[in-house]
């Protein structure tokens, strides 16, 4: 099933056209990487689909953008949106305060109030972050004090306390080491099973490791989107294949 | 770093041409023996295949090492993982060679009982699929790999024929009964020979298509 369909989208920042004509649908519960050389829209895509990019003074979206069937740009309310829609960030941005008040934050601001309540959250996203047992007894203590694999998988928490059910990962381990990128690798592989997972990512590898469905861009184009195996074994497009084999980018 | 790549995977196309030439001499050989007779010819049979078995080991030790270096993807991957299997099929026909060399030795200064039969043919259709199967990697072209393919049942046929005429040789003479399990022997070695070049013209093929069917 589709949970998000993109159908004939443009995007515009002021003239610049940096998306063109997209129609791409993301399936539930599977994970779909972007993949493309920098500045070929990948990210900005990615933003359109929680509407980060309303705050991008002169941009502009015509087309179609729709989650279970129904247009974020219309009259869904922005909030509602971005508690449905998740996102995680190249660089971890825990809020400085403490572990717990990090993952409660969300859930407080949408009026959750009881201390059992908020107990139960706190442990259940860090559990499913994969998290909780290195940081159970660290919970009051500052955030900011985390390794930086350990601050992105609080990052990670933070998103699903609200209960989302899409999670979009901007490059979300380019700067981890190894082990906490594998970390979150098998992360995405366990949530998948409850959500749906968009991830931006530089990383091919990762790509092709985790990721069930694969976008190629190029100067704002889809230029090939289909099965990760199929587009990195035998690519239909001559770009595509250019790219990923390392003969520009 | 693509440079780099690219020399190498030069490099790994030009020793499979050479394994390639390796086993086209390799049967040429063992046909000679086989047909003419000659004694010489075992010594010759027996170099072709240490050096077989040496360069599969060198090209598999270099797939190797590209994989782990390279991780690649796309027509990397295919042109590297066919080769990987091409060896293989590129060895065992090098067996096959020495195979049919062995037996060939038997028949030293005996009737040519191999002349009674379509074995002569079979030799023949077998080091024609080996050497389309070896141009069509070369020269990249699928239909090549196609005509490999397509010969396949040719030498099923002659097999199946060479058969039928080894129980008429032992029925006009029980004394021939050895040599003619030898016949049917060789003729099993050449069509098993047949199978590998058809492996290999699937393996050129995945390698440009990403497909080993022919449309």
């Amino acid at each position: 099933m589709d949970k998000f369909s993109i159908e004939n989208m443009d995007l515009y920042y002021g003239n610049f056209q940096a998306l063109k004509n997209i129609n791409l649908h993301m399936q539930e519960n599977k994970i779909t990487a972007f993949i493309g050389p920098s500045g070929c829209g990948k990210s900005t895509l990615l933003k359109s689909l929680n509407r980060m990019n309303d705050l991008v003074e002169g941009c502009k979206i015509t087309g179609d953008i729709r989650l279970d069937g129904e247009d974020i740009y219309g009259d869904m309310d922005i909030n509602i949106l971005r508690k449905r829609v998740g996102m995680v960030f190249q660089k971890a941005n825990p809020f400085p305060m403490s572990v717990y008040d990090n993952i409660a934050f969300g859930p407080r601001t949408h009026g959750v109030k009881s201390k059992r309540k908020l107990d139960e959250i706190v442990e259940e996203s860090l559990r499913a972050a994969a998290i909780w047992d290195e940081l159970k007894d660290r919970l009051k203590k500052s955030a900011l004090g985390l390794s930086g694999g350990q601050q992105q998988r609080l990052c990670i928490a933070r998103a699903l306390a609200v209960k989302p059910e899409v999670l979009l990962m901007d490059e979300a381990t380019s700067a981890l080491d190894p082990i906490s990128t594998g970390k979150i690798e098998e992360l995405c592989l366990k949530l998948k099973n409850e959500y749906t997972i968009i991830m931006v990512t530089h990383n091919m590898q990762q790509a092709l490791r985790i990721a069930d469905n694969t976008a190629f861009f190029l100067l704002g184009e889809m230029v090939e989107y289909g099965d990760t195996d199929s587009v990195f074994s035998s690519p239909k497009d001559k770009r595509t294949e250019e790219y990923i084999t390392g003969r520009f980018g | 770093m693509r440079e780099y790549f690219d020399k190498e995977l030069r490099e790994l196309n030009n020793q499979l041409i050479e394994m390639g030439s390796l086993v086209e001499q390799a049967i040429k050989n063992t046909v000679g023996i086989l047909l003419k007779g000659g004694e010489n010819g075992i010594d010759k049979a027996v170099e072709y295949e240490e050096r077989i078995n040496s360069a599969e080991k060198t090209i598999q030790n270099h797939c190797i090492k590209l994989l782990l270096h390279q991780s690649p993807v796309a027509s990397d991957l295919r042109s590297i993982s066919s080769a990987l299997k091409m060896i293989t099929d590129l060895e065992r026909i090098g067996d096959h060679a020495i195979d049919i060399a062995e037996m060939s030795v038997y028949m030293l200064g005996k009737d040519n009982i191999y002349s009674m039969t379509h074995i002569p043919e079979m030799a023949e259709k077998a080091s024609e699929m080996v050497t389309l199967a070896i141009d069509a990697f070369v020269s990249k072209d699928t239909e090549l790999a196609k005509r490999v393919h397509d010969t396949d049942d040719v030498i099923d046929d002659l097999f199946n024929r060479v058969k039928d005429e080894t129980v008429e040789i032992i029925h006009g003479d029980k004394d021939l009964g050895t040599q003619a399990i030898d016949v049917v022997m060789v003729a099993k070695y050449f069509e098993r020979i047949g199978d590998h070049a058809v492996n290999i013209a699937e393996w050129v093929a995945f390698s440009i298509t990403g497909s080993t069917e022919f449309e």
